[in-house]
């Protein structure tokens, strides 16, 4: 019998070796969240004339799998504001959750035509990301808020993990900043150009750009959600499929994989 | 026995010697004083309805609401001390959003009277603090859809684990919690000044029954609030009704205003009048307390003696 | 003599259900000079008399600017004051920081109804001794609300509180129809007049006694404010002569110094 109590309990030395105490280290630094686990891609929007088109597919990937192909990333606030969700889908939760209660909060005085407007909206969600980064403890999303300012003017306005704010006519997440975004400007390339566009021509589009999207990011999904805010409301159908594919361009694609012609 | 100068209705949570913390029963005189409340559960829904007492000329009409939203599909109306009963909103409106924190779903209409019930009782305990001067009626609707947990993505099994469960759920609720922290459930409720009044009209209705529909309940509540104020006819007062649905009805599973063209029509005076015939009222005659106290066996009796059960 | 036995604290009900402490707080109110509020459908304006405790000495402020389209204006405590407009300019500017937006007035003030009833349910905690007249604008418009020390908060047309304040709104009342039509420089002469029933004889409204608060709309039916401000000293003298023996004050006032001849 070994009495000295430190030694009770560990692996014998004589049997497995000299116990390596680093894996006991208890005071090592405080880690949270590292990276994201369930994800989703990205969320394209664009303003038009009366309002604001976003999108984003229904696919939530674990890593590489195609975990969960009927996962919502569009969620409304108040009937007024679209919030669309790239990233961590958990994080995207506790959020929606969260949103939820600041509705209902927010109704208690609403009654009497107080409502907090997408821009409020934006600022609040854009504080709450830099409030959690700076706990380094972030949530892992980038994310599109669309509706319409205390003016009723078209808002679209864009926050990321890190609480980093930015608004343009056209907005992506993901991998749709560097495949949709140049798509997008080509018809709104200022404040003007969106500004003349239609509601019809916003959704064509932007449904151009969930194709595109669909061609080259493996992470996405043929069903999506899309959603156009105006001042008459929110239009949002949530199981949409892509249209009029065409996977001709791929023969012509060269240098990728275990391709060697 | 009377409770003055015995010494033991000077502080609260205090028993006189027969038994009675007089501190909650003082509390229960300011409620009386108060304008009327009532609820009425109807089969379809529940309507909220109080009496505001218009005390000054320069309040703004229309303004100053006295039935709270709590949640989405909860409303409350009180009787009483004021202040108290925006406290009470408060407090139930943090127990709801605790609820949905907790079990990612709203609350109930009867978990939360059971919670509110807790808050009011723990304000008899101690020394420290007062009772509440109110007495508060709850009402709300409890879906009777499968309801989504919050915040949850795509859809989970349809059957067996984790999927439906048979049977009906959900529904209209109705309570009304008083400053002992007693609570029961009600088909019609009232409190306040006009409370025997508007009681033995609630009892014309014959609410067990689950006939009276939404609409027609809205037309009652305006009334009873009306005949219950007839005893106090020399002040003015506004009419505030507050009603709610399934997510079918009128108000989509919402505690919402009664829209206003459904509101005047209820408080028309032929529509009033008509329904006084109908429910042979005679809203002149004074109700005499004692005589209404014994034609109300579950209402007042009952609750009387419950008391102290 | 008799001795109340249930006014030692706010936390004992009397028989009646009354708690006289907070009654008492009420008086406290009554004690400080008076306030009068009005709105009207574009502006919400406070006017007040101010004390000085002795010939040489300053005169005690009445209105306060908690944000830029809300102010106040107390009577009573004027300590306990500070503590309520330190806590309303805190909830304004969060929610500018968290919303961006300007606090509604309506939950700006059910935040201290609340805070003001907790002090009249617990042993060891006192009622505020102060009573309080907000008046801001927001996205639906001007406001004015009465904060009483009891915890209860009331939205009202015009409002008057403090020392013989009954007066005054005897005053608004009488004229209560005309306000919501008023622009910003009739709605002030309303309020101003107000204050002069109240006041003893011998006592006038002066440069030194008289502070007036603004916030409205820039334009009716738009979205732009004109910020809360008090104006103070030289900046009131004009109003202040518009009301003096101008001939529609005179018709205006009659009524009163009828009354005042009657006494």
């Amino acid at each position: 019998m070994d009495h000295r109590p430190q030694h009770w309990g560990r692996p014998r030395d004589d049997v497995y070796g000299a116990y390596d105490a680093s894996y006991m280290r208890p005071n090592g630094p405080t880690t949270h969240t590292q990276s994201p686990v369930v994800t989703g891609t990205s969320v394209v929007a664009l303003k038009f004339k009366d309002g604001v088109v976003i999108a984003a597919d229904n696919l939530a990937s674990y890593g590489s799998l195609a975990r969960f192909p009927d996962v919502k990333r569009l969620r409304t606030f108040a009937g007024t504001s679209v919030v669309g969700f790239g990233g961590d889908v958990s994080d995207m939760q506790y959020l929606d959750r969260h949103l939820q209660e600041l509705a209902i909060d927010e109704n208690y005085t609403s009654e009497k035509g107080h409502t907090l407007n997408a821009r409020n909206l934006h600022k609040y969600l854009a504080n709450l990301l830099y409030h959690r980064r700076s706990k380094f403890d972030p949530l892992w999303n980038h994310l599109l808020v669309a509706g319409l300012d205390e003016d009723d003017k078209p808002f679209l306005a864009a926050a990321d993990l890190l609480g980093t704010t930015f608004t343009s006519p056209s907005l992506a997440t993901g991998y749709g900043e560097m495949l949709a975004q140049p798509i997008m400007r080509r018809y709104a390339k200022d404040e003007e150009a969106a500004a003349q566009l239609t509601r019809d021509q916003a959704v064509d589009i932007v449904k151009e750009c969930m194709k595109v999207l669909f061609y080259r990011d493996a992470r996405s999904l043929d069903t999506y959600s899309i959603a156009v805010v105006t001042k008459q409301g929110i239009d949002l159908k949530e199981d949409v499929k892509l249209e009029n594919q065409s996977w001709a361009f791929a023969d012509r694609i060269k240098g990728y994989g275990t391709q060697t012609v | 026995m009377t409770s003055i100068g015995t010494g033991y209705d000077l502080a609260n949570s205090i028993f006189s010697p027969d038994g009675r913390n007089f501190q909650v029963e003082y509390a229960v005189k300011a409620v009386e004083n108060g304008g009327t409340s009532v609820g009425i559960r109807a089969k379809d829904g529940v309507v909220l309805a109080v009496e505001k007492v218009i005390t000054s000329k320069l309040l703004k009409p229309g303004a100053n609401k006295r039935i709270a939203t709590v949640d989405k599909h909860l409303g409350v109306v009180y009787s009483g001390m004021i202040p108290d009963g925006r406290h009470f909103v408060d407090r139930a409106r943090d127990e709801a959003r605790s609820w949905r924190d907790t079990f990612k779903t709203p609350i109930s209409t009867s978990d939360l009277a059971s919670r509110m019930g807790g808050y009011l009782q723990a304000y008899t305990l101690y020394q420290s603090v007062r009772p509440f001067g109110i007495t508060a009626i709850v009402g709300g609707f409890d879906s009777e859809l499968e309801a989504p947990v919050d915040g949850e993505v795509g859809t989970g099994p349809s059957v067996g684990a984790g999927g439906k469960v048979e049977g009906k759920h959900g529904g209209p609720g109705l309570y009304m919690i008083e400053p002992s922290g007693m609570y029961w459930g009600y088909y019609g409720a009232a409190t306040g000044k006009g409370r025997q009044a508007a009681k033995a009209e609630l009892e014309k209705l014959d609410l067990a029954a689950g006939t009276l529909d939404l609409k027609e309940a809205v037309k009652e509540a305006a009334r009873i609030i009306y005949v219950a104020q007839q005893d106090n006819k020399d002040k003015e007062f506004e009419l505030e009704m507050t009603w709610i649905s399934n997510a079918t009805g009128p108000t989509k599973g919402r505690h919402e205003e009664v829209p206003k063209e459904l509101k005047d029509e209820a408080e028309r005076h032929d529509t009033i009048t008509a329904l006084l015939v109908e429910r042979e009222s005679k809203p002149n005659i004074e109700y005499d307390s004692q005589k209404v106290r014994s034609r109300l066996p579950f209402a007042m009796n009952a609750a009387r003696l419950m008391t102290h059960a | 003599m008799f001795r109340n036995n249930y006014d030692n604290d706010s936390v004992t009900f009397s028989p009646q259900g009354r708690i006289f402490q907070v009654e008492y707080a009420g008086e406290a109110v009554k004690q400080g000079s008076v306030v009068v509020g009005i709105t009207s459908k574009t502006h919400a304006v406070l006017v007040a008399i101010k004390r000085n405790a002795e010939e040489l000495s300053s005169y005690q402020k009445k209105l306060f600017a908690v944000d830029e389209h809300l102010g106040l204006a107390i009577a009573g405590l004027t300590s306990d004051a500070r503590v309520l407009s330190n806590f309303m300019k805190q909830q304004c500017l969060s929610q500018r920081l968290t919303y961006d937006r300007a606090l509604p007035v309506e939950t700006l003030v059910s935040l201290i109804g609340e805070k003001a009833q907790l002090n009249t349910q617990h042993y060891g905690k006192r009622p505020y001794g102060v009573g309080l007249l907000v008046a801001g604008v927001d996205e639906t418009g001007p406001h004015l609300f009465e904060f009483q020390p009891s915890g209860m908060t009331q939205e009202m047309v015009a409002c008057a509180i403090g020392a013989r304040s009954q007066m005054a709104r005897t005053y608004l009342e009488k004229n209560a129809d005309k306000f919501p039509d008023c622009g910003r420089e009739e709605l002030i002469k309303h309020g101003l007049r107000a204050l002069k029933e109240t006041l003893v004889q011998d006592r006038e409204l002066t440069v030194e006694n008289t502070s007036v608060g603004v916030v409205g709309l820039k334009e009716a039916g738009k979205r732009g404010i004109d910020f809360f401000k008090v104006h103070d000293g030289a900046e009131v003298k004009d109003w202040i002569n518009s009301v003096g023996d101008d001939a529609e004050a005179a018709g205006e006032t009659a009524e009163g110094e009828g009354m005042q001849v009657d006494e």
